[in-house]
């Protein structure tokens, strides 16, 4: 296992070093120049000088090859400089924006297990009834529904059933407060959100537990159970549900580091100043330096989220880490 | 050996064996609409907004980016169908134009992105060695990063509009694409046809592109669907952020943007048909992809 763990750790460096470079190139493709724009937004013309010491003051006048190690050095310490657009550093910007996120995001993925597993199973177990078609059509809805809009739709229901029932409106909260502080108004603000998000990824969840059950269902060892007489919620609970969970664990690992895409969006629609908002305006505002730590914390969470998968699934299923 | 070429590197089919070829064709065909009920209902969503956004200059009963001050955020109604939004703009005629919009960037992302990334996967497995391992790593590194979040990085150097989102969509679906293809080539290339091919002194072009690629149509296809809908989604959620498709070119997720959601309570129509035209079109899009899927792939058309 240890030998499995060391190699598999090893092949995260060269994924991150390439994120790296990738990141740093394109940064560097943007066309005009980063001085040029952060002089122009003050607006005059741009004295050469106070270019060359703006090039300076970004380290831009030194080798590429020295830029980029001092990149990854910054990065390797979360040392990502200071934002062009506010000033501030970097690393406070995301760091005051990160709990309301990562809440979502954790909030959408208990969500997202706790409708998918059961309803997956349970598909596959009556396969081709009504039950299966009904949580078939809800995932497939899932697929093709994009977030915003689910978050559009949900607010405009929660606004018409508040103004009909309690004669005004109401709207979830769109200031943080820890959930220590004040559980309900944190969760008001947190759970539409979520909802939007987690439905996604409860559905190609529900598709993957569907999937790998019927396929478990079929081998030799559910018959055997069956032969000797196992009680069926024994045979669905203990051989084949186990079973078939290996591949959607996975598939939640992985979908837990895309949801992060999938917040930009929503945190958009419900007005939230959470990381994902912090990055369309990175991008709006051309602030190159918010913008590449911010894509380089993303591919981060996806590689460790890729890594912790690959680890949980090894020490699951043993023919892995002796292969 | 040489019988072997013959089928495969000369094909020397008579003409009655073509049209047999194509007989068992329309059958294969007509089975698929019997047997795959849902894809086939998919199919025609599909077909229905493709042939809207192609026929959009007939189809819509107004001028898309026309305002009509007089008739701003008016309710459905015989004269304005979907009624209309914050501009006076007619919000069928927008939606029906929208639909060219999301097909033309559906389709060129996912078609440029598949087919860079099938050239790519069948060459890496062809050539093997240091230059697969090399594109692997590439594909790694690439795969590291999910769609939205490279596909923002892209535009935000090329900047909005519609050729760029094209562009920002399609390079991530490149290496999605190559990873699926390279694995099905990788048991291609042990095949004694292509050894044969090898044989008979064919370039690495011919062997790659006529005897390697036709190998691996089915799991490119089921890609390349599965990518429509994906690019769909995409292009929706980029101009929603408002770093997409920039008015005043009509597109379902532009639609969604800034109105929408002021206007939700008193003119909800306005927020809910670009997203039903969104649904609509990914569901049919995947409804289509998993009916393929079935039918293509081996492993799932025992059942």
């Amino acid at each position: 296992m240890l030998r499995y763990v060391i190699k598999r750790v090893a092949l995260v460096i060269p994924t991150l070093l390439g994120a790296a470079a990738l990141v740093f190139v394109l940064m560097r493709l943007i066309p005009g120049d980063v001085c040029v724009v952060r002089l122009g937004s003050s607006g005059g013309t741009f004295d050469p000088k106070a270019i060359a010491q703006c090039h300076a003051e970004l380290g831009m006048d030194r080798p590429v090859l020295v830029q980029f190690a001092d990149f990854v050095w910054g990065f390797l310490h979360f040392d990502f400089g200071t934002s062009m657009w506010s000033g501030a550093p970097v690393t406070s910007e995301i760091w005051a924006r990160l709990p309301i996120s990562l809440e979502i995001a954790i909030l959408a993925t208990v969500i997202a297990i706790a409708i998918a597993i059961p309803l997956g199973a349970i598909s596959a177990i009556k396969q081709n009834t009504w039950i299966d078609v009904v949580v078939r059509i809800f995932a497939v809805g899932g697929i093709a529904t994009p977030s915003f809009w689910l978050g559009i739709v949900s607010l405009l229901i929660v606004l018409d059933v508040t103004s009909a029932v309690f004669g005004a409106p109401w709207m979830p909260p769109i200031e943080y407060v820890p959930i220590w502080v004040d559980p309900l108004r944190n969760l008001s603000m947190a759970f539409l959100p979520a909802v939007t998000v987690g439905y996604r990824y409860a559905a190609v969840s529900m598709r993957m537990t569907r999937s790998a059950m019927l396929e478990v269902m079929q081998e030799d060892y559910i018959r055997t159970a069956r032969a000797k007489g196992l009680i069926n919620k024994l045979i669905i609970n203990r051989h084949a549900l186990k079973n078939a969970l290996l591949p959607v664990v996975t598939l939640i690992g992985i979908e837990f580091a895309f949801l992060i895409g999938g917040l930009v969006v929503t945190e958009q629609v419900f007005n939230l100043n959470g990381v994902g908002r912090l990055f369309v305006q990175a991008v709006q505002n051309q602030d190159y330096t918010l913008t590449q730590a911010l894509v380089m914390l993303t591919v981060m969470v996806f590689v460790i989220c890729n890594l912790i998968v690959d680890l949980l699934y090894a020490w699951l299923d043993p023919r892995i880490r002796f292969s | 050996m040489a019988t072997n070429t013959g089928t495969i590197g000369f094909p020397a089919i008579a003409s009655e064996d073509m049209g047999a070829q194509r007989a068992s064709r329309t059958r294969r065909l007509l089975r698929f609409f019997r047997r795959e009920l849902l894809g086939t209902f998919g199919l025609l969503l599909v077909v229905v907004i493709a042939g809207t956004g192609l026929g959009a200059e007939l189809l819509a009963p107004y001028n898309p980016t026309a305002n009509d001050f007089g008739a701003m955020m008016e309710a459905p109604s015989w004269q304005h169908l979907l009624g209309t939004d914050q501009f006076g703009r007619d919000l069928l005629s927008r939606i029906i134009f929208g639909a060219r919009t999301a097909m033309i960037v559906g389709l060129s992302s996912a078609l440029i992105g598949g087919t860079i990334g099938l050239i790519m996967g069948v060459g890496s497995a062809y050539f093997g060695g240091r230059t697969d391992l090399i594109l692997q790593r590439v594909f790694d590194v690439f795969m590291a990063f999910p769609l939205i979040i490279l596909a923002l990085a892209v535009v935000a150097i090329f900047g909005t509009g519609v050729q760029n989102v094209i562009i920002a969509i399609t390079i991530p679906l490149i290496p999605r694409c190559a990873r699926v293809v390279r694995s099905s080539a990788l048991a291609i290339r042990e095949v004694p046809y292509v050894d044969a091919a090898r044989a008979m002194g064919f370039g690495h072009t011919r062997i790659i592109l006529c005897h390697m690629v036709p190998n691996v149509m089915a799991p490119f296809l089921i890609m390349v669907t599965a990518f429509v809908g994906q690019a769909v989604l995409a292009e929706a959620s980029l101009s929603y952020l408002g770093l997409g498709v920039q008015e005043p070119v009509p597109a379902w997720g532009l639609m969604l943007q800034g109105g929408a959601e002021e206007y939700a309570s008193s003119a909800p129509w306005i927020a809910i048909f670009p997203g039903v035209a969104i649904v609509l079109s990914v569901l049919g899009i995947n409804l289509f992809g998993d009916a393929l899927r079935d039918t293509l792939d081996p492993k799932l058309r025992k059942r």
